[in-house]
């Protein structure tokens, strides 16, 4: 593996030009006052209880997700021409989605094989012929990227991941943020650091903005699965911050294809569904008939296009893995335009000679299971044991058609507090995109970081941790 | 506002208010304990508390012998009777975590630090010369809870539901406290009037905070009828039966809403009852009696709130 592209380091040991304000102020500060302000960090996250859940631990059923206080620092063209590579994605991303559930010209042209995409299980078939309100399907993507040194020491950026299902994250971005200013409020006066509280309400305007066709002022509602998923924290402060209510399946019902809540009032009238259950649990009539979360009927009335579902059902089949390494020719065929943001090289196991490199090269690879989510599921060759590869073989072998493979890239590191004090450890990024109307986001995301040294794997519920993330305005 | 907040928002108001009583309960049961020349058996106050907390079975199954720390360890930390302290503040807390985005972040912050708190002191026990300490943490976290509903909230539906389980509950604690001293009393009525009747009924009146209230108000000796009078008739004092009612009554016309019409006319009925009666009509009664018929009506008109905002079938 190569080195790692370092976010304030120069290869020559120079701090970079985005870090050299930051890297003068941090200098300067005695060690007890980070490690004072540290501790009071993890006081007020737990009080508040910013928490998340991890699902197969027995023990405590909520836990922090640790804050790191050294923030990752974005120049503001890096982030222009992500934004751009971005919105140019997501555009093509609903585009695509649109078409297979239409016209499916994308399969006519032969740009992606009809199997893939009709055969996966991803693909729901209730969508076809659904129209849904502007086109849009991925209401909410939170794109992760990653940057790996490339040779020339700029480090390029890569999207790893479109999650265009219920991605979640974005809480933290906004609390990390919040903990920042008050922990060191002297920090934003020294730089323009571009702001995202404002999260909340262009979430806002872009959920009223898919409101049914002929709804003036739509009631519009956060579905959660309940208090016990992991990201119920989440749910609730989005729906706090928006103003709407927060649901789950028992305080909805459908009657005659209209989807109703029940208030202290009787019942009254629901218009957009953020939801943030999977499709499976959605409608019991529908899709798993076991789904204690979801609503009887909700299916019928989205057909009927009386409620907006956000994001729509069947979005699962564009950030399919499979489907992944498809997405720079959706680009070009829905948009005309040359993908701006990179994917990851990636092997697909279904092809026989990408299978036979694959297993050749087990201990430099990372495979992923197509369907996975979260860091479940995935072998990151360099890390893993002999006994380990040689499971993960076996997996395989058996179903070639479950997994592709990546190199393991050299995600870029930024300094990170860790036991032994500030050492370098791997990150990536998840910006959120919102498509409505039309595209916005603020400029930022979610910063997560591998806290094990060594560790490529970023995900809270491996043990990741978090940083607030700067777009630096203007010059610099 | 959603049923489903509204049933959150009541009952985490009532498990604050219940754990604020059952420590006021436990204090004031703690404190006649001292007196035990006046007791015909040992423990017999300890006994009366579980009987008219309806927690006798769920004791005697989990404990062998009845004794002040038993009983004071089954009120406040037993993690297996759904009416102790520990597992009120955890079903306010809870409850609070549910309904997180629709009452102020100091709110849930003060519910949930509790909770934290109380995880510790459970897992560390609480010695017997720290029993009143604990009290008064609880009744401390009580009261900051309401203050901060108080402070911070919105006087919208939301405040409404709040106040109207903190009052309903209150009422039924008082009712409850009230009727400790006819439990304990019972096998001791020689010693009306006597010093122990003295302190047993002042305990009462510091139970619920109105020592001091009682003074300022009668100027005079303590005697059952004035206590009962200031305990149930009195408006204006905080936690009497029918500033409790008047409360609950006010928040029910507040709330409203098309389908309350039952509901709003027991509680009118009830509340007009109430303030019909007199101290001497309820002792010729029987408090006891009075007391029992009151918590009936306390429960029935928390039943018809579940179902008439709740959207709840059950009981």
């Amino acid at each position: 593996m190569k080195t790692a592209y370092d976010e304030m380091y120069a290869a020559d040991g120079s701090v970079r030009e985005s870090y050299k304000s930051y890297a003068n102020w941090f200098q300067s500060i005695p060690d007890e006052v980070i490690t004072r302000k540290r501790e009071a960090a993890d006081i007020a996250f737990h009080r508040a209880g910013i928490t998340f859940a991890v699902y197969g631990e027995a023990s405590s059923q909520e836990r922090l997700i640790p804050f790191d206080i050294i923030p990752r620092i974005i120049p503001s063209q890096e982030w222009q021409r992500m934004t751009d590579g971005l919105r140019q994605r997501v555009k093509a991303l609903n585009a695509f989605l649109h078409d297979i559930y239409h016209k499916q010209e994308i399969l006519k042209a032969g740009v992606i094989p009809a199997e893939q995409i009709l055969g996966n299980n991803q693909f729901r078939r209730e969508m076809v012929g659904v129209d849904v309100p502007e086109n849009i399907y991925a209401h909410i993507a939170g794109v992760d990227l990653v940057r790996a040194d490339t040779g020339n020491n700029c480090g390029e950026y890569y999207v790893l991941e479109d999650n265009l299902r219920t991605p979640s994250g974005v809480s933290y971005m906004l609390e990390n943020r919040k903990m920042m200013m008050r922990l060191f409020p002297e920090l934003f006066s020294r730089q323009k650091i571009a702001p995202v509280e404002h999260y909340p309400d262009l979430l806002l305007n872009n959920l009223r903005s898919v409101a049914p066709y002929g709804v003036t002022d739509p009631n519009v509602v956060i579905l959660t699965p309940g208090q016990y998923n992991s990201a119920y924290f989440e749910h609730a402060f989005l729906a706090q911050q928006m103003g709407v209510e927060l649901v789950d399946g028992n305080d909805l019902f459908v009657q005659n294809e209209n989807v109703f809540m029940r208030t202290t009032e009787g019942p009254r009238r629901v218009d957009v569904i953020y939801r943030r259950i999977d499709d499976d649990y959605l409608d019991p009539q529908v899709f798993r008939s076991d789904s204690m979360l979801g609503v009887p009927g909700l299916f019928s009335a989205y057909r009927a296009g009386t409620v907006t579902l956000t994001n729509a059902v069947g979005t699962g089949i564009a950030d399919d893995k499979a489907i992944y390494v498809h997405v720079p020719e959706m680009i070009r065929f829905y948009c005309g335009e040359e993908p701006i943001l990179s994917n990851v090289p990636t092997w697909e196991l279904s092809k026989p000679e990408d299978l036979k490199y694959t297993l050749a090269h087990l201990p430099e690879l990372v495979v992923k299971e197509v369907h996975g989510s979260g860091g479940y599921g995935m072998l990151v060759g360099p890390t893993a044991s002999t006994d380990e590869i040689r499971l993960f073989r076996e997996k395989i072998i058996a179903n070639p058609n479950g997994y592709i493979a990546q190199p393991t890239l050299a995600l870029s590191t930024c300094p990170t507090y860790v036991e032994s004090g500030v050492a370098p450890r791997h990150i990536d990024l998840r910006p959120y995109v919102l498509s409505g109307r039309e595209i916005t986001m603020v400029p930022g995301g979610l910063t997560r970081v591998a806290l094990k040294e060594g560790s490529l794997v970023v995900n809270s519920s491996q043990g990741g941790g978090t940083k607030d993330t700067w777009v630096l305005e203007g010059e610099n | 506002m959603l049923s489903s907040t509204a049933d959150h928002l009541y009952w985490m108001a009532r498990s604050m208010e219940r754990a604020e009583n059952t420590a006021r309960m436990l204090d004031v049961t703690y404190r006649m304990s001292l007196f035990k020349q006046v007791l015909i058996e040992p423990h017999h106050e300890w006994r009366a508390m579980l009987s008219i907390s309806g927690l006798h079975e769920g004791f005697e199954e989990r404990y062998d012998t009845l004794n002040a720390e038993n009983v004071l360890h089954f009120m406040a930390l037993d993690k297996e009777n759904p009416g102790s302290i520990y597992n009120s503040i955890f079903i306010a807390r809870e409850n609070a975590r549910a309904v997180r985005g629709s009452i102020t972040s100091e709110m849930w912050e003060i519910l949930n630090s509790t909770w934290l708190e109380m995880r510790r002191i459970h897992d560390e026990g609480i010695p017997i010369d720290g029993v009143s300490r604990f009290f008064e943490w609880v009744k401390e976290r009580s009261h900051l809870s309401r203050g901060i509903a108080h402070g911070t909230m919105l006087r919208d539906n939301t405040f409404r539901f709040i106040r109207l389980g903190s009052f309903l509950e209150r009422a039924d604690n008082t009712a409850r406290i009230l009727d400790v001293k006819y439990h304990i009393l019972l096998p001791s009525l020689r010693d009306v009037g006597g010093a122990a009747d003295y302190y047993q009924w002042s305990a009462v009146l510091r139970s619920v905070s109105a020592f001091e209230s009682y003074r300022k108000v009668y100027r005079d000796q303590i005697t059952p009828k004035r206590v009962g009078e200031l305990l149930i008739l009195r408006p204006d004092m905080a936690r009497s039966l029918i500033t409790c009612v008047n409360e609950v009554h006010r928040l029910l016309l507040e709330i409203n809403g098309p389908h309350s019409t039952e509901l709003i006319d027991r509680c009118s009925q009830f509340h007009a009852r109430l303030h019909t009666e007199t101290i001497d009509g309820i002792f010729e009664y029987g408090l006891h009696e009075y007391l029992s018929e009151f918590l009936e009506q306390i429960y029935d008109l928390g039943n018809l709130i579940n179902t008439t905002y709740f959207w709840s079938t059950d009981e």
